[in-house]
């Protein structure tokens, strides 16, 4: 029983930078904005948050370094691909090779040292409950932030109408400019809520996973976020399935190495990928309609004016 | 204004160019790294022993380093930069840049390489690497006695043959002090991802296993360690900052007075092409201070390692026998030769486990 707890704890642990990335990404990508420099976001969010933790102390300010570090880096993407009508997927791999450059520049200074990670909630009574109590009530902030902003983009796509002009841009960049909405501002603020959220979830991992900087240790998290937004079909509760199932399949390979099952390893190492795209694959084939790409998705636009 | 400025810049040209002029008569070498020389792990070292060459022969050599050079095809262009920018000397310090640096080596004969850990050389290109299988076996000793539930957690990056003589290395240890205790291997798959590391780590400790073993770059494991109070063996670099009250040691790698006496022999002009597999004795690593452990497991592990170095104990002492309960055949005399440690594909008896692949 006890191991089942450490295992769902651990799933959720692996799970959190994924989701939080890919929730962000999602929204930038229903916005019609393609922006591959996730990995190149997270890992400034990395450096940035672990050098405000270190030289604050807090954990909290941490973490807001990492969403400013992120923002500031969609910015740069924002510039050129919206502003400039830069061609996206080269800003976007630019941005990720300009992000692992510069995180190591600024976390050069802070390689080896190391913080008090996040501290886990702790309501009496209730984290003592077996199995359940740890898994409810004990985990560190960013995972109750992780499900309150999956939650929060949902309701924002699907139940506001913000959300829906959004879609509008992703979907048909000339009629919702034709009917008035600023599409280039709309979708600057999209790709500003995606770096936001790669920052955030790029300074979980030194702030709470691995509470220490190294660089390069997004070690390609940014990457399979993307991943995930596609196999999910854009939709904010496939993602969710998505990300818990990637990190749980990363774990329980891991266990069942550890028991011994006699599997080659490299095919346990790539189960979490085969997994998660045959799930979100079936998933997105039970219900037709075909794909459920915004159909604007990385094209340029440039309003008339 | 703008004529001083054409001043001030000529000015600096010319001083770019007196620089350039003394540099040329300094030897230049060159390295490749695998990752950022702050990855506190495998390439942190190289760049220790590098900085060490530049404090021993700073006056006559001047070197260059490429850091976060992908293994592969890719490799072969970073090495001829080094080439091209007049470097005589180059140490290419992961196994992968093996057939690359061969390519370039034969391609410039007038260029002497040095590659870590590979096994392919050329009039031009040697090859180094350290025993750190000897390390292994120490500590395994050591995890043996520390270990309360008889239960070894072991993280490994790829199943190659270097990193299985490790893990058997460390079994023969640690059966003579306790046959019957148990390994628990995971592989991550990766030489360095931290949280995939930690989730290792983690999913080692939840099983039982009390004392943790690394052979993965990050400290990623020995810090979760710590944070359970277990206790755990640090991988390439010192790496205590991260578990004081748990690292056991940590396999050192103490490239520095390997590159020095190798670039004292280019500028002597005795360089040869060679293959260096040195092990406690010649410095090529070395162990980190025994903390955390009662004196008596101290002295047995400096016993240990004393007798290593001397050459009177041998990790691979035969007889040793195979998962599948046969013995092993006994090439090097009285213990296995070099030729079966360097391509190990089996594990021994004792672990309950499938080498992957087999």
């Amino acid at each position: 029983m006890e191991l089942v707890e450490a295992i769902i704890l651990s799933v959720l642990a692996a799970s959190t930078p994924l989701l939080i990335a890919a929730t962000g990404e999602l929204v930038t990508e229903r916005s019609g904005v393609l922006n591959l420099g996730v990995e190149g976001m997270m890992i400034v969010g990395a450096a940035c948050g672990f050098a405000g933790a270190w030289l604050t102390g807090s954990i909290f300010i941490g973490a807001l370094f990492g969403i400013v570090a992120g923002t500031m880096m969609s910015l740069i993407f924002a510039l050129m691909a919206l502003g400039l009508a830069v061609n996206q997927v080269a800003t976007g791999l630019a941005l990720t090779i300009l992000g692992v450059g510069l995180s190591g520049l600024i976390g050069a200074g802070f390689v080896g040292e190391r913080i008090t990670p996040a501290v886990h909630l702790f309501i009496p009574g209730l984290t003592d409950i077996p199995l359940v109590g740890r898994v409810l009530f004990g985990e560190d902030g960013f995972v109750y932030v992780s499900i309150a902003l999956v939650l929060g983009v949902w309701w924002f796509l699907y139940r506001t109408r913000a959300g829906l002009i959004l879609r509008a841009c992703g979907d048909n960049h000339v009629s919702a400019h034709a009917l008035g909405y600023p599409v280039l501002r709309i979708r600057t603020f999209a790709v500003m809520f995606g770096g936001a959220c790669a920052g955030l979830a790029g300074a979980y991992l030194p702030l709470a996973y691995t509470p220490f900087f190294i660089p390069g240790m997004t070690a390609g998290r940014g990457w399979i976020a993307l991943a995930l937004v596609v196999f999910s079909s854009w939709r904010p509760g496939r993602l969710v399935v998505g990300a818990y199932l990637f990190g749980a399949v990363t774990i329980l390979q891991l266990h069942a190495q550890g028991w011994g099952v006699g599997i080659p390893s490299q095919f346990m190492s790539a189960l979490p990928y085969l997994a998660t795209i045959i799930v979100l694959v079936l998933l997105s084939r039970a219900r037709s309609g075909g794909s459920t790409a915004p159909a604007a998705l990385g094209t340029v636009f440039v309003p008339d004016r | 204004m703008r004529k001083s400025f054409l001043a001030l810049a000529a000015g600096l040209l010319l001083a770019g160019s007196v620089d350039a002029a003394s540099a040329a008569d300094k030897l230049k070498v060159g390295f490749i790294y695998l990752g950022p020389i702050g990855d506190l792990g495998w390439t942190y070292q190289h760049d220790l022993a590098r900085q060490a060459l530049v404090k021993e022969l700073g006056d006559k050599i001047e070197t260059t380093y490429l850091e976060n050079v992908p293994e592969g095809p890719d490799a072969e262009r970073s090495i001829e930069q080094l080439v091209r920018a007049g470097n005589k000397l180059i140490f290419t310090t992961s196994f992968g840049y093996m057939d690359p640096t061969l390519k370039v080596a034969k391609k410039y004969p007038n260029v002497h390489f040095e590659h870590a850990t590979g096994y392919k050389r050329n009039p031009n290109m040697s090859t180094y690497s350290a025993r750190w299988y000897q390390g292994r076996y120490i500590q395994g000793l050591i995890a043996a006695k520390m270990s309360k539930s008889g239960v070894l957690g072991y993280i490994g990056s790829f199943p190659i043959p270097e990193v299985v003589s490790g893990i058997n290395a460390t079994m023969l240890a640690a059966q003579t002090i306790n046959p019957n205790i148990k390994v628990k291997i995971i592989w991550a798959n990766t030489w360095f991802d931290p949280g995939k590391e930690a989730d290792a780590a983690k999913a080692l400790i939840d099983q039982g296993a009390d004392v943790i073993m690394q052979h993965t770059d990050s400290p990623a494991a020995m810090q979760i360690a710590s944070e359970r109070g277990k206790l755990a063996f640090g991988q390439d670099s010192e790496m205590i900052k991260f578990g004081p009250k748990t690292q056991l040691t940590s396999i050192l790698d103490t490239w520095g007075p390997y590159y020095i006496e190798r670039v004292k022999a280019e500028l002597a002009g005795t360089w040869k092409s060679e293959d260096s597999w040195g092990g406690l004795d010649s410095h090529m690593f070395a162990m980190a201070p025994y903390t955390n452990m009662p004196d008596e497991v101290k002295k047995m592990a400096e016993d240990a390692q004393a007798a290593i170095t001397a050459g009177k104990l041998h990790p691979f002492k035969c007889p040793i026998v195979g998962q599948d309960g046969k013995p092993v055949e006994c090439k090097g005399g009285d213990h296995l030769d070099d030729g079966q440690i360097l391509g190990m594909n089996f594990y021994v008896k004792g672990i309950d486990d499938k080498l992957p692949g087999k």
